[in-house]
C-alpha cells in the first residue's frame, strides 16, 4: 500500500495545555476515499488542519506526499476545503473562481477551459454570472468544492463537504467524490454522519482526540462483529468505556 | 512576490466593492457633502473654512480607507477565505500590496471627486496646484489602508473594527492641527503628535494650501507618512499567519 499521508505520535494542545489530539499515528493509503468520522469535538477538524499545515503542531511528524505537512511545494498539490464557506459572497461565482485559478498559477490561456470544466462538475454553469449571496447553501457549497478542485490536486482535504445538503445532491457530490478517486486523487473526506462512512474505501474512527479505528469499513465491521458502521463504532466506543 | 496574484487580488478587492454600490456611493459622496456643510458652517467666516478645508482632503481618504480595509479585510480573516489562501501558493505581500494598490484607487477617486468640489464649487484657494492636492491625498488614503489592514488583526468583530476608530484615529485627529495649531498644545501632546503620521498628512496638505511647488518640507512630511504607512504594511503582514 503506497501512502499518501504518514502521521507519527501527533499532539495538538491549546491554551493552559488542553489536548484536542492524542499520540495520533496513522499511514492513510494514496488514491482511495478516506473518510475521518466522529462526533462534533472528537478532534477531525484539527486533524485535518494539521495535515494540510494549517495548524501548529504540538509534537510529532506529518507527511504528505512525501513532504512535510504545510510545505511550500505542497501549495498546488493539496486543496483544502474548510468547513465554513471560505468564498466571496459579494463575487459572482465566475468571479471568485478566476481570482482562485490565478492564485494557484494557472495562466490564462488554461484558465477560461478550467472554470468552464469547473461550472460544469458542480453543475452551476447556469448561474455562474449569479452573486454568491444569492445562491442557496448547498449552490454555495459546490462554488466552494469548485474552488478545491482548482489545478487538479493529488490530495483533496474536504472538511464536511455534504453537510446540509439535500440527499439529491448528496448522492451527486458522491459520485463526483468516486469519480475523482478512479483517477487517482486521494480525498479526505470529514464527516459525523456514520451512514456517509459505509461510501468511503477507509476510515478513520476519531472519538476525543485519539483514532480509535483506522481500517476499511469490511474490516472493521468483521473485527467488532457488526453488520454496519455505526454499530461499530458503538461497539469499539463500549469497548474503550 | 507576483505581480498577476498582486494585480488579481486587487480587482477581486475592486469587483467586491463594486457590488456593494451602497458602499461605494458612500465613499464617494459623503466627503464632498461634508465639505459643502462646512462652508456653510463658517458662512461669512471664509478664511477659516479655507485654512480648514485642504486639511480634511488629508483626512477624509485616511478614515475612510482605515474603517473600509481593517472591516473588508477582518471578514477576510474571519470568513476563511483568508485561511484558504493560505494554502494557495500566493505570498503575504501579493495579498497586502494587493489590497493597498485596490484602495489607493478607491482613494484617488474619492480625493478627485472631493478636490474637484473643494476646488471646483468652493472655490477654496490652493496654492499648492491640484495635482500636488490630489497626490497627498492618495498618499493619506494609502496610510489609511496600511493602518486598517494592521488593526484588523487585533479586532475578532466588526463591532470591534469599528470602535479601532475612536481608539486609534480620534487621537491622533484632535492632536494634528485641525483644531489647534499644535505649538499651542501642552508639551507632551506635540510629543504625541509628533510621532502620529495623520500629523505629517495634514502639515502636507497645509504646505500645499500656503506654498507652491515641491518645497523640502512637503516633501519631508510626504516621505514620513509613506515611511509610516510601509511600516504599517509590513506589520500587517506578520498578523497574516500560514499556521495557526
Amino acid at each position: 500500500m503506497v501512502s499518501a499521508i504518514e502521521i507519527e505520535e501527533l499532539n495538538v494542545s491549546v491554551a493552559k495545555n488542553i489536548k484536542i489530539l492524542n499520540d495520533i499515528k496513522l499511514s492513510l493509503p494514496s488514491g482511495k476515499i478516506i473518510g475521518f468520522i466522529g462526533p462534533s469535538g472528537a478532534g477531525k477538524t484539527t486533524l485535518i488542519r494539521s495535515i494540510v499545515g494549517s495548524l501548529k503542531i504540538t509534537s510529532g511528524r506529518i507527511s504528505v506526499l512525501g513532504l512535510p505537512a504545510g510545505s511550500k511545494q505542497l501549495r498546488n498539490r493539496v486543496a483544502y476545503m474548510t468547513q465554513e464557506l471560505s468564498v466571496y459572497p459579494d463575487l459572482t461565482i465566475k468571479e471568485n473562481l478566476n481570482y482562485f485559478i490565478t492564485m494557484m498559477g494557472i495562466n490564462k490561456k488554461s484558465s477560461e477551459n478550467m472554470l468552464s470544466d469547473l461550472l460544469k462538475t458542480v453543475e452551476l454553469e447556469s448561474k455562474s454570472n449569479v452573486l454568491v449571496s444569492n445562491l442557496s447553501s448547498g449552490q454555495k457549497q459546490r462554488v466552494s468544492l469548485a474552488i478545491s478542485l482548482i489545478g487538479s490536486p493529488e490530495l483533496l482535504v474536504l472538511d464536511e463537504p455534504t453537510v446540509g445538503l439535500d440527499p439529491v445532491l448528496r448522492e451527486k457530490l458522491w459520485k463526483l467524490f468516486k469519480t475523482l478517486s478512479e483517477q487517482g486523487k486521494t480525498l479526505i473526506i470529514s464527516s459525523h454522519s456514520m451512514d456517509e462512512a459505509s461510501r468511503c474505501d477507509y476510515l478513520v474512527l476519531v472519538r476525543n482526540g485519539k483514532i480509535i479505528a483506522d481500517q476499511t469499513p469490511q474490516n472493521i465491521m468483521e473485527q467488532t462483529g457488526c453488520t454496519n458502521i455505526e454499530d461499530s463504532f458503538l461497539e469499539l466506543v463500549g469497548g474503550k468505556e | 512576490m507576483s505581480i498577476i496574484r498582486t494585480l488579481s487580488t486587487s480587482k477581486r478587492v475592486l469587483n467586491q466593492l463594486k457590488h456593494d454600490k451602497r458602499t461605494l456611493a458612500l465613499i464617494f459622496i459623503v466627503p464632498p457633502i461634508l465639505l459643502t456643510i462646512l462652508k456653510y458652517v463658517f458662512d461669512g467666516q471664509s478664511r477659516i473654512f479655507d485654512s480648514i478645508a485642504p486639511m480634511l482632503l488629508g483626512i477624509f481618504p485616511m478614515i475612510m480607507m482605515f474603517l473600509i480595509s481593517s472591516i473588508i479585510t477582518l471578514r477576510e480573516r474571519s470568513s476563511g477565505t483568508l485561511n484558504r489562501l493560505m494554502t494557495m501558493p500566493i505570498s503575504k505581500s501579493d495579498f497586502i500590496f494587493g489590497y493597498a494598490l485596490a484602495f489607493s484607487i478607491i482613494g484617488l477617486l474619492q480625493a478627485l471627486l472631493a478636490a474637484g468640489v473643494m476646488l471646483g464649487l468652493l472655490k477654496v484657494p490652493v496654492v499648492g496646484g491640484t495635482i500636488e492636492t490630489l497626490i497627498i491625498a492618495v498618499i493619506a488614503s494609502f496610510l489609511g489602508t496600511s493602518l486598517g489592514l494592521f488593526t484588523s488583526a487585533f479586532a475578532k468583530s466588526e463591532f470591534q473594527a469599528i470602535q479601532f476608530m475612536p481608539a486609534f484615529i480620534f487621537p491622533q485627529l484632535l492632536v494634528c492641527g485641525l483644531f489647534v495649531a499644535r505649538n499651542n498644545m501642552s508639551r507632551l501632546l506635540q510629543l504625541f503628535a509628533d510621532v502620529m503620521p495623520l500629523s505629517y498628512s495634514v502639515d502636507a496638505m497645509k504646505q500645499v494650501a500656503n506654498t507652491s511647488g515641491w518645497s523640502s518640507v512637503l516633501i519631508k512630511d510626504i516621505i514620513v507618512v509613506l515611511i509610516f504607512a510601509l511600516i504599517a504594511l509590513v506589520l500587517g503582514s506578520f498578523t497574516i499567519k500560514r499556521k495557526e
